[in-house]
């Protein structure tokens, strides 16, 4: 085999990797959508804030210093303890837990029976909020995110494959941080799977994604589940927070992965989580591929952003409902 | 007790409507918010701490106080719009747009009002013939500039053969981006290097394929136009992949250490342009720390001075300073106007004498302004970072790029514009 | 009391279909116009014209040219930005290759492009539905803007692929370019919009309006009472493609002077527009008006007062305008979900009443 084959071979298995990665943002998506019918456009923002909340309470920093020091005229920075990384998951999930809380209290409660687009624009609203809340909150500076995940390629990989494809392949490289976030995906999926089949809460989750008044009336509490899968919500955009963020370092463009997410659930289905995964990794292994087979050498590069659109809506021609979807029924 | 209220409340109202003229106005239009905020901050803090000191430390400008109106753009053009037409009634001096698109929306409407606008290494490169953009500076380098710099490091490191090496260059893939790709296309036809293009979409979170790619064809040397979360996504897939950090170079705005810190060890060695130096081993720091910083007037935490971005912002006020004071000496009053502002510019003359008393020996390179050329010599310099210390420090002097290409495509690019635009080259 | 239908008698259809039935409104829509056209100019300045009333009248085209296609035919389309491209792009070549082209023209036919580029990318509507559709335009999106980037042709070869409007006069004033007059350019875009609003409120009464709103309440009993869906929905794309290519070369042409794809017409501008819409009232045209008034007013304002007035950090400033823009937006879909448009229907309700309700 060819050296060409191989690196294919090996911009294939970075797609699935890449995959991975938007699927960790499109779960979070998902849940919101299947219990409540909400597209939650804040996902990104929410995977954003989470990073921010973790990395501040790591190091101690002081919320709405920022803010403060303009006030009273302090020179407030940080606590000068730094938190152990596992206390500061903790806590960031509280805080997520709060967050879905008040989501719930101030947002969800009163919009319950509105058209869908209006509860994506309340998202939208929500994004929009907790951006400048975000900022406002810890400040808009770059943050090193560290949890102790290693990051840089696999070496073991790359020398164990080095002999394989002749003079111009060197092995294959992988992220260890991408196979981490694929080990975490596993994890999270296999949860949510446990969570959703063998748990009391997890049937009425689904309950409440099958039919809403049906739930209602057989004693379901409605806003308790709301509050329950926001929290989830929540965690799942904590770890994709922290699997981008370590990447780039924690900063106001994370909350931008939402946009990568997009044509993954178009794929996918809106309310299916296999669909969320598969969905990524057929877009990951796409946008990879086709950059590397007939983007960069033909069209100039940079054709990942629209090809994963481009790639989701061929699929939607033949599937409206994307591959997992519920089967759309229209009555008359 | 009332009137005394009232009256000192009226005095307070025309003081404030008064010093219309009473003081030199230098607005700044920082981006403190936004995907951007983490460079903006820096730069607007040294901007305007620059303009604190002046006033506390020398009484302002030629004596009269300099006045700083901040305007909050977080990087959007058309917020841009609105803060220039804001700002520019109050007599603004000179427009320091920080951001590609504004700049080039000011181009033709600070031409028109007759402000001049500085674009200290960033906007319109072929701005540099004044006789098309009589109001438009980008000295002390622009990027093409910039472009020949990196390939004469590269030239310096190989012994100045480079026949045969593989450069690839790495560009956010927008009008900033695309600035340099002519300018090393033509120096590519000089001096033989083959030049690979690989383009990165805003915002540039996920660049695996580019750096799969890189692996792949293994280029001698890559170089970076990027900006916000590409750069630090870029160090840190550099380093993954074990490209060597010494050959990898970024242009000035990929070179501060929010760009660095992210990768940590990763980063050691990357090596990045610049136009000024770094550190805060300069006499004007101390001056900065006694009168801004201690007085409890710096515009920010006081945390950032001698970062990369912060003595940017710095240079860049000490620019407007010295050209301001340029303007006074050229038209012999105190209280100039932004057209004797331009003249001030026109004829800026940065020498080592000037830099040294200001408390800033050597932090430039030597300049001259003429009308024919607003972009200076194109000098600069190459840093390099040390992650161990987390510091940046030039590794040359202020060389020279290569002019004669530059010239040739800076004339190109400015009379196809003042073609299109109506514009009879002149210089008055 | 103050607002009464009573009293007026129709005696002939050509007065009962006006485009303003009741007088009461025909006489406000008439003292906003001579407002608009003879008092505004007088007293419009750079700051007015640029900061506030240009992207107003601007964003009000691109808002009712989305609303034709959202609010009233039901199609949720996330490609706003990506359309305005066309239009400044198209502009910009239309300028650039026939300079003695009369900017009316140019303006015209950049959204008659993005009328046609529009129905190509509504294609897929017939199959998709709902939010993958909207998911879908913005495959529009990011494909047209990554075009516009990439292809020199578009930008005339230049070094960085920024577009500048040249300067174009109509009866001898300058319109576009840096020495337009803010009256001049202002009323330049004022007629735009007047014309296209009163062509938009008319579409929408007609029969194609009709058709759009069928589609839009029920798309399978339309089409069994006749409406062909493939007609009516790329005629919506079409229309709505045109008001937002005109939109997006007025914004490049009048407004901006210079552009840049990915910065002015990325994936912001579709949600901004998106939102005048649900905020100032699906499926309405003063809604139209009303939520690119707010979304354009608003910022400003809130910047000035809390700058201006209260002298916080602009940094801080604008984390609180996110905020409070973010906050708003929720408040108002929580308290009157049908937007501004539905307000001041009830506002009109009331008046008829007060000051005497019983």
């Amino acid at each position: 085999m060819s050296a060409g084959f191989y690196f294919g071979v090996e911009v294939f298995l970075n797609g699935l990797m890449a995959g991975v990665m938007y699927s960790l943002v499109a779960l979070g998506f998902v849940l919101i959508f299947k219990a409540s019918g909400i597209f939650n456009y804040a996902q990104g923002v929410m995977a954003l804030f989470a990073a921010l909340t973790l990395v501040g309470f790591q190091s101690g920093q002081i919320p709405f210093a920022h803010l403060i020091n303009a006030v009273f005229g302090t020179e407030l920075h940080h606590f000068g303890w730094k938190m152990p990384t596992i206390l500061a998951l903790i806590f960031t999930l509280m805080v997520m837990i709060l967050f879905a809380f008040l989501v719930e209290k101030f947002i969800l409660k009163h919009l319950v029976n509105q058209e869908p687009i209006i509860l994506f624009m309340a998202t939208i609203g929500l994004a929009y909020f907790m951006e400048g809340f975000g900022d406002l909150m810890w400040g808009s500076e770059i943050k090193k995110l560290d949890i102790g995940i290693p990051q840089g390629g696999n070496f073991w990989l790359e020398e164990k494959t080095a002999t394989l494809g002749g003079d111009g392949f060197y092995g294959f490289y992988l992220d260890n941080l991408d196979i981490w976030a694929t080990v975490c995906a596993i994890i999270l999926v296999a949860s949510l799977v446990v969570f959703s089949q063998y748990t009391k809460t997890g049937r009425a989750l689904r309950a409440v994604a099958d039919d809403h008044q049906a739930a209602l009336s057989v004693g379901i509490s409605l806003r308790a589940i709301w509050v329950i899968v926001w929290s989830i919500a929540g965690f799942v955009a904590l770890i994709a927070g922290i699997m981008w963020g370590s990447k780039s370092g924690v900063q106001f463009s994370l909350s931008l992965i939402a946009l990568k997410a997009l044509p993954v659930l178009m794929l996918g289905g809106f309310t299916s989580i296999p669909g969320a995964i598969i969905g990524g990794l057929i877009i990951g292994v796409g946008e990879k591929m086709f950059e590397f087979l007939i983007g960069a050498p033909f069209l100039g590069g940079a054709t990942e952003n629209w090809f994963a659109y481009m790639l989701a809506l061929l699929f939607l021609v033949f599937r409206p409902q994307g591959l997992f979807g519920e089967k759309i029924i229209e009555r008359v | 007790m009332r009137i005394t209220k009232l009256a000192a409340a009226a005095v307070a109202v025309t003081m404030a409507a008064a010093p219309v003229m009473a003081d030199l106005v230098f607005p700044s239009l920082s981006y403190r918010t936004g995907p951007y905020a983490a460079n903006g901050i820096p730069f607007a803090d040294g901007y305007e701490d620059y303009f604190t000191l002046v006033n506390a430390r020398d009484g302002g400008i030629g004596g009269v106080p300099a006045r700083v109106v901040k305007c909050e753009t977080g990087y959007n053009t058309e917020k841009g719009v609105e803060c220039y037409e804001s700002t520019k009634g109050e007599g603004a001096l000179v427009y320091q747009p920080l951001s590609t698109g504004i700049t080039y929306q000011l181009i033709p409407k600070a031409t028109a009002d007759g402000i001049p606008v500085h674009s200290m290494g960033y906007g319109r490169t072929s701005a540099a013939n004044g006789k098309v953009f009589s109001n438009i500076f980008n000295y002390p380098a622009n990027y093409w500039n910039g472009a020949s710099l990196a390939v004469n490091h590269i030239l310096d490191e190989n012994g100045g053969d480079i026949k045969g090496k593989k450069i690839a260059l790495l560009y956010h893939n927008s009008a900033y981006g695309k600035e340099p790709i002519r300018t090393l296309e033509e120096l590519a036809k000089k001096h033989g290097y083959d030049l690979s293009l690989l383009a990165v979409d805003h915002p540039g979170q996920e660049q695996k394929s580019q750096w799969l790619q890189i692996r792949r064809e293994k280029p001698d040397y890559v170089l970076m136009w990027g900006w916000g979360v590409m750069n630090q996504v870029a160090i840190q897939e550099a380093a993954n992949i074990r490209f060597p950090m010494d050959n990898f170079i970024g242009v000035w705005w990929s070179g501060s250490e929010v760009d660095v810190v992210p990768a940590g060890e990763g980063a050691n060695g990357y090596k990045a342009l610049a136009m000024h130096a770094v550190g805060d081993d300069f006499p004007v720091f101390d001056d900065l720390r006694k009168y801004v910083v201690d007085a409890g007037t710096a515009a920010g935490a006081g945390d950032q001075l001698g970062t990369v971005l912060y003595n940017r912002g710095m240079y860049a006020a000490m620019l407007a300073v010295e050209a301001a004071k340029t303007a006074q000496a050229l038209h012999g009053v105190a209280e100039i106007n932004p057209a004797q502002m331009r003249d001030g510019m026109e004829a800026l003359e940065m020498t080592e004498a000037k830099m040294a008393a200001l408390g800033m020996p050597g932090f430039g390179p030597e300049f001259t302004v003429t009308c024919e050329n607003h972009g200076g010599p194109g000098l600069g310099a190459v840093q390099q970072w040390n992650a161990t210390d987390k510091t940046w420090s030039l590794i040359s002097d202020y060389g020279p790029s290569d002019m004669e290409v530059i010239g040739k495509l800076i004339m190109e690019d400015s009379s196809a514009f003042a073609a299109e635009n109506n514009i009879s080259e002149s210089c008055n | 009391m103050f607002y009464r239908e009573a009293g007026e008698f129709k005696t002939t259809y050509a007065k009962d279909q006006q485009t303003f039935p009741i007088a009461l409104d025909r006489w406000g829509y008439f003292i906003t116009l001579a407002l608009a056209f003879l008092a505004v100019p007088f007293f419009i300045n750079d700051y007015w014209a640029n900061a506030v009333v240009l992207p107003f009248l601007i964003y009000v085209i691109a808002a009712l040219g989305l609303n034709i296609l959202t609010g009233y035919c039901g199609q949720v389309s996330l490609g706003t930005g990506g359309f305005m491209a066309v239009g400044a792009y198209a502009s910009y070549k239309l300028m650039t290759a026939f300079p003695d082209l009369n900017i009316v023209f140019v303006i015209l036919l950049s959204g008659g492009i993005t009328a046609l580029v529009g129905m190509l990318f509504g294609l897929p509507s017939l199959r998709i539905k709902g939010f993958y559709l909207a998911v879908a335009t913005l495959a529009a999106q990011f494909f047209l803007v990554w075009l516009f980037n990439k292809v020199p042709w578009f930008y005339n070869y230049s070094a960085s692929g920024q577009i500048s409007a040249p300067e174009r006069t109509l009866f001898g004033q300058a319109v576009t370019g840096a020495n337009a007059v803010p009256a001049i350019s202002y009323l330049f875009c004022l007629v735009f919009v007047v014309v296209l609003a009163w062509a938009a409120r008319n579409l929408t009464r007609g029969a194609n309006g009709r058709k759009w709103m069928a589609i839009r309440d029920m798309d399978i009993a339309a089409e069994i009472i006749g409406v062909n869906p493939l007609k009516t929905k790329l005629t919506a794309f079409g229309v709505s493609s045109f008001y937002i290519g005109v939109s997006g070369a007025l914004l490049f042409a009048v407004y901006l002077g210079a552009a840049e794809v990915g910065e002015a017409f990325g994936i912001n501008k579709s949600f901004l527009v998106l939102f005048m819409i649900i905020i100032g009232g699906l499926g309405s045209i003063f809604g139209s008006f009303a939520g690119a008034a707010f979304m354009v007013l608003m910022p400003v304002l809130l910047k000035n007062i809390m700058v201006g007035q209260f002298g916080f950090p602009t940094d801080i400033a604008a984390h609180f305008e996110f905020v409070i823009v973010g906050g708003l937006i929720v408040v108002f879909l929580i308290v009157e979900p049908h937007g501004l448009a539905m307000l001041w229907r009830i506002a009109k309700e009331k008046l008829r009443l007060w000051p005497f309700p019983h």
